[in-house]
């Protein structure tokens, strides 16, 4: 492995570990912060101003930003297996801090998505498409 | 009964606008950020300015967008179910996208990749059952 792979590898890394716990976390936050029902199209918007919706929505920000980020060198089709790994997390974060009801067939379904996000990000290399720009000097 | 009805109806419209509105998004932002090239600099300075560019470039508008309709979908899809079925059910958008990419951004999507997704979509079913 010579030390540009090291770091190209280590920067995906770092930034795809930003993408999902800022995804996870923004995501618990808003779903903690919104009420059961929003009733008029104004709703929409003065349930951002909710504490815990203001949080959820700056972490959701700050992934979209590291996520347009990592797409910047890196493949969507790469990006997309490794991040789903927050939908799993998202999954057990329902359940231990919301108390949701997970049935059988919803942590069947975990596993699997385990096991396909294991498959995809093991062996694919953390770039397959070289920019325009070059390599940084 | 007829509540009941209207609130199914209502989830599954939420999940088409977002799935439609995400996917459309996530590729209009593949295609903005490599017209941008690689970020390599992380110093606020330069990143700001990296912004600005994006900020310029009409693509990334046009994603930002389709992430905000998707988003608003997503409120409200949020507001009245669980965040373990609003969450999964989205990455529905997932296999739309590998398909997006492979045969809009031509990106080399190999078997197991393919392989990879199909299971991933297995599983999302499940979750979302």
């Amino acid at each position: 492995m010579t030390s540009e792979t090291a770091r190209l590898r280590s920067k995906t890394w770092a930034c795809a570990l930003i993408v999902v716990l800022t995804q996870v976390f923004g995501n618990f936050f808003l779903k903690r912060g919104m009420p059961a029902e929003l009733g008029s199209p104004l709703a929409y918007i003065t349930v951002l101003f909710r504490p815990w919706v203001t949080v959820g929505v700056t972490l959701l920000v700050v992934w979209l930003l590291s996520r347009m980020t990592l797409l910047s060198w890196a493949d969507l089709s790469y990006v997309l297996p490794v991040t789903s790994l927050g939908y799993v997390l998202v999954a057990f974060v329902g359940r231990w801090l919301l108390d949701e009801r997970i049935t059988r067939q919803r942590w069947a379904g975990i596993l699997l998505i385990v096991a396909g996000v294991a498959l995809v990000g093991g062996g694919s290399a953390p770039r397959t498409w070289r920019g325009q720009s070059g390599e940084p000097s | 009964m007829a509540r009941a009805i209207g609130g199914t109806i209502m989830k599954w419209l939420l999940i088409a606008i977002i799935v439609a509105s995400t996917s459309v998004g996530e590729v209009l932002q593949a295609i903005g950020m490599r017209r941008h090239g690689e970020i390599c600099d992380f110093r606020p300075g330069a990143l700001g300015r990296a912004a600005g560019r994006l900020a310029c470039n009409g693509v990334v508008i046009g994603s930002v967008v389709a992430m905000a309709v998707s988003f608003f979908a997503y409120l409200g899809l949020l507001s009245f179910t669980d965040l373990s079925f609003a969450v999964p059910v989205t990455a529905v958008t997932y296999v739309v996208e590998t398909v997006l990419a492979k045969y809009v951004l031509k990106e080399r999507v190999n078997w197991l990749r393919w392989a990879g997704a199909a299971i991933v979509l297995c599983g999302v079913a499940l979750v979302s059952l």
